[in-house]
């Protein structure tokens, strides 16, 4: 079984399975294909739809243009962190929230730092996969540290100039 | 000044908090070194050569004279007893514990005060010209912009984890008081035909070891476009910017390897995105503005200013202080009060706890409560009414802060260099010492005039060497301190980067090499030409056989410079 998910700030079982690029492709379960088995087998994996199909990028290797134009094929785009602190996959989620109006799955791999999260998920993200010797039920706790932001950003937190503007009191962060 | 509301002050509270736990976890083993550096350095906290060093920020230069009260309780709490001013207008302790550090940002955070992101590679403190709202030749004072911004850059969740760091400064005056040119982005505050404020907006300049003037990208940018703007800027530098060698990760080099033109276009293509995502509200600017309202000046403020004329005439101390130290202020019978903190015998920009408290005392006197830090490693007061001149100045010279020596040689900038930093191959404060020895003769000091000295122990370049009109760089060769001079840098509206003189100079040579220029300028200079007007005309060849010909004569030997 792979590693716990944390989900919309949840703990859940990952249900999708990462497929390499020279394995077969499973019927019974959704599959995460790196963007070379995406482009290079396009008109197969497209038939099993956005339900059962994501795809690994990383960000260094793809332009937000290109993963926009394909994003609705997918039900999961999982960014893999090369290392924490390479932070271009912010920019593209954001993007991909904003300007590609990508609803499904945006998941965060790889050398990500439970510290992250809360950013990661202000830019979009909203499924988080850290490295294993990170408790998944500590990392949770990190996503409350900050109860404001001053930015807009896609979490639907209403920023401080907002607040300001309204003075109403301070809610809860909305989800996706 | 702004004052935080309960937003503000709880961002701050949850960072200290973060921190603490962040600290814990790296203390107890669950974060490792690796892991941990990025988030401490987001807090200003480096490791150093002997301890861990912490900056704490100074948002554009302005303190309450109750947070530098607590800027002088942390040098004797955590510290030992004195704090560091840089030439990015904040201060730096170079001796707190590590375990300690969490207590100490708790007690920075009652007074408003904080260390976010002066480290680490994410949007920097913002810098503005130091006589903001007070220089007669300012268009429209930056500080409220500098606020928005520093909110907005504040935990920005996209830009927390850039290629490298970022620095943005602002000037709001005709003449450039902040080195506008030579940041990530520098933003200018203009007027357009009808009469709008707006901004030009300059990027990719910087100094490091690629020295470079920004690029103009932008000629009128309206004000209500700032943030969307500096968001497209931003966002194209994130995705782009190269990540592959520390080296090549500034701005500046995908702004030149991109040429400023197509880089200016990729920005606005973004822009015409990001102006309807960021949103940006003036009745916003306006409450931020309302806290930087010029203060209650006092109207008679002019008839009391006979007694500077009388007491100038009587003590020739006091004359030298006021004709070197205090400046002109926009407002009739006001006076800026310029704090050296480059008493020859300290550390340029060095400030001890007593002295930090006396000024607090001070600017609750005289000075509307404020005290300013400048990019040249002084402090200020902004506000001192000429008849205060006298007993501002009897209190500054007791404490040893009213060196008659702002904008002379001995107004030197200069990084911590090997006596602290990790990074740097040779000593700074050695060779400010040299120099201070060398030329303590304050006849001499005047009658070189205005010259700017700016030196740093490594290519980092914090001491702004590209800048000095006579630049001192150390350089590490074979295991032994060397320096390397440029002369006709300059940072103010006419900014260039310094021209190589030569070789490396031995460390001993450094006073003996400055010397020689300076003799080649009293020797070469018309009238009232300054040395850098002086360098522009006569150029380079008479400072460099001077040097070096000389060098090589009289000390026979092959060690007294390096390449």
């Amino acid at each position: 079984m792979s590693p716990p998910l944390i989900k919309r700030r949840e703990i859940v079982a990952n249900s999708w399975r990462q497929v390499a690029d020279d394995e077969p492709l499973p019927d019974d379960a959704p599959v995460l294909v790196s963007w070379a088995r995406w482009t290079a087998e396009r008109a197969e994996l497209t038939r099993r739809g956005t339900e059962g199909l994501g795809v690994v990028v990383n960000a260094a290797e793809i332009t937000p243009e290109e993963l926009g134009r394909d994003a609705g094929n997918f039900g999961v785009i999982a960014f893999e962190f090369p290392a924490f602190a390479d932070g271009r996959a912010f920019s593209q989620a954001a993007l991909l929230r904003t300007r590609y109006a990508f609803r499904g799955e945006i998941r965060a791999t790889g050398r990500i730092l439970p510290d992250q999260l809360h950013f990661l998920e202000r830019c979009g993200f909203d499924a988080f996969e850290l490295p294993e010797r990170f408790d998944p039920e500590r990392a949770l706790a990190i996503f409350s540290e900050f109860s404001l932001a001053y930015q807009q950003a896609r979490d639907g937190v209403i920023p401080v100039m907002g607040r300001r503007g309204q003075k109403q009191d301070v809610r809860e962060p909305t989800q996706h | 000044m702004y004052v935080y509301d309960e937003y503000d002050q709880r961002l701050v509270d949850e960072r200290v908090a973060q921190f603490r736990d962040q600290t814990r976890r790296y203390l107890a083993g669950e974060l490792s070194e690796d892991e941990y550096r990025p988030l401490r350095l987001r807090n200003g906290l480096y490791i150093q050569r002997y301890a861990p060093m912490l900056r704490v920020s100074i948002p554009y230069g302005l303190l309450s004279s109750a947070q530098l009260r607590v800027l002088a309780h942390v040098a004797r709490r955590y510290d030992r007893g004195y704090g560091h001013f840089s030439t990015r207008q904040n201060i730096q302790y170079n001796w707190p514990k590590l375990e300690e550090v969490p207590d100490l940002l708790a007690d920075l955070a009652s007074v408003q005060m904080h260390a976010v992101q002066t480290s680490g590679n994410c949007i920097r403190n913002i810098t503005a010209d130091h006589l903001a709202g007070v220089a007669a030749d300012e268009i429209e004072d930056p500080r409220p912009w500098c606020e928005l911004v520093r909110q907005w850059s504040t935990f920005h969740p996209e830009f927390y984890w850039l290629p490298r760091k970022f620095k943005i400064a602002f000037s709001g005056a005709m003449q450039d008081r902040a080195a506008v040119m030579v940041h990530d982005i520098g933003l200018y505050i203009v007027r357009n035909d009808a009469g709008l404020t707006g901004f030009r907006v300059v990027v990719g300049g910087g100094l490091g070891r690629t020295a470079i003037l920004g690029a103009v990208i932008r000629e009128f940018l309206p004000a209500e476009h700032l943030l969307p703007y500096l968001e497209a800027i931003l966002r194209i530098y994130n995705l782009e910017g190269r990540r592959d060698n520390i080296y090549k990760a500034r701005i500046k080099i995908l702004v030149k390897a991109m040429g400023a033109e197509t880089f200016a276009e990729r920005v606005e293509a973004e822009f015409q995105h990001t102006r309807n995502e960021v949103p940006f509200d003036w009745a916003e600017y306006r409450r931020i503005a309302r806290h930087f309202a010029p203060p209650s000046y006092d109207p008679d403020a002019v008839a009391g200013s006979g007694v500077v004329e009388s007491l100038r005439a009587q003590a020739p101390a006091f004359d030298r202080w006021v004709t070197r130290n205090v400046k002109a202020h926009k407002v009739p019978g006001y006076r800026v009060v310029m704090v050296s903190l480059k008493a020859p015998e300290l550390p340029p920009g060095d400030c001890t706890a007593e002295q930090m408290d006396l000024l607090a005392d001070l600017a609750d006197r005289f000075s509307f409560s404020e005290v300013r830090s400048t990019h040249d490693q002084n402090l200020l007061l902004a506000d001192v009414r000429e008849s205060d001149l006298p007993e501002v100045w009897r209190a500054l010279d007791a404490a040893r802060l009213a060196t008659p020596n702002i904008g002379t040689l001995t107004d030197m900038i200069c990084c911590p260099g090997l006596d602290f930093c990790s990074l740097a191959n040779a000593g700074s404060i050695p060779i400010a010492q040299q120099l201070n020895d060398r030329f303590s003769n304050l006849d001499y000091l005047y009658d070189l005039g205005e010259i700017q000295v700016k030196m740093s122990g490594c290519m980092n370049a914090c001491g702004h060497h590209h800048l000095g009109h006579i630049g001192i760089l150390g350089v590490d060769k074979h295991g032994l301190e060397f320096y390397q001079i440029t002369l006709g840098g300059s940072a103010t509206a006419d900014a260039c980067l310094g021209d190589r003189l030569g070789p490396a100079i031995a460390k001993s040579e450094v006073a003996e090499c400055v010397a020689r220029i300076l003799d080649v300028y009293l020797e070469q200079r018309n009238e009232d030409e300054s040395f850098l007007n002086c360098y522009r005309r006569i150029g380079i060849e008479p400072f460099k056989s001077r040097v070096y010909a000389e060098v090589t004569r009289e000390e026979g030997s092959d060690v007294a410079t390096a390449d």
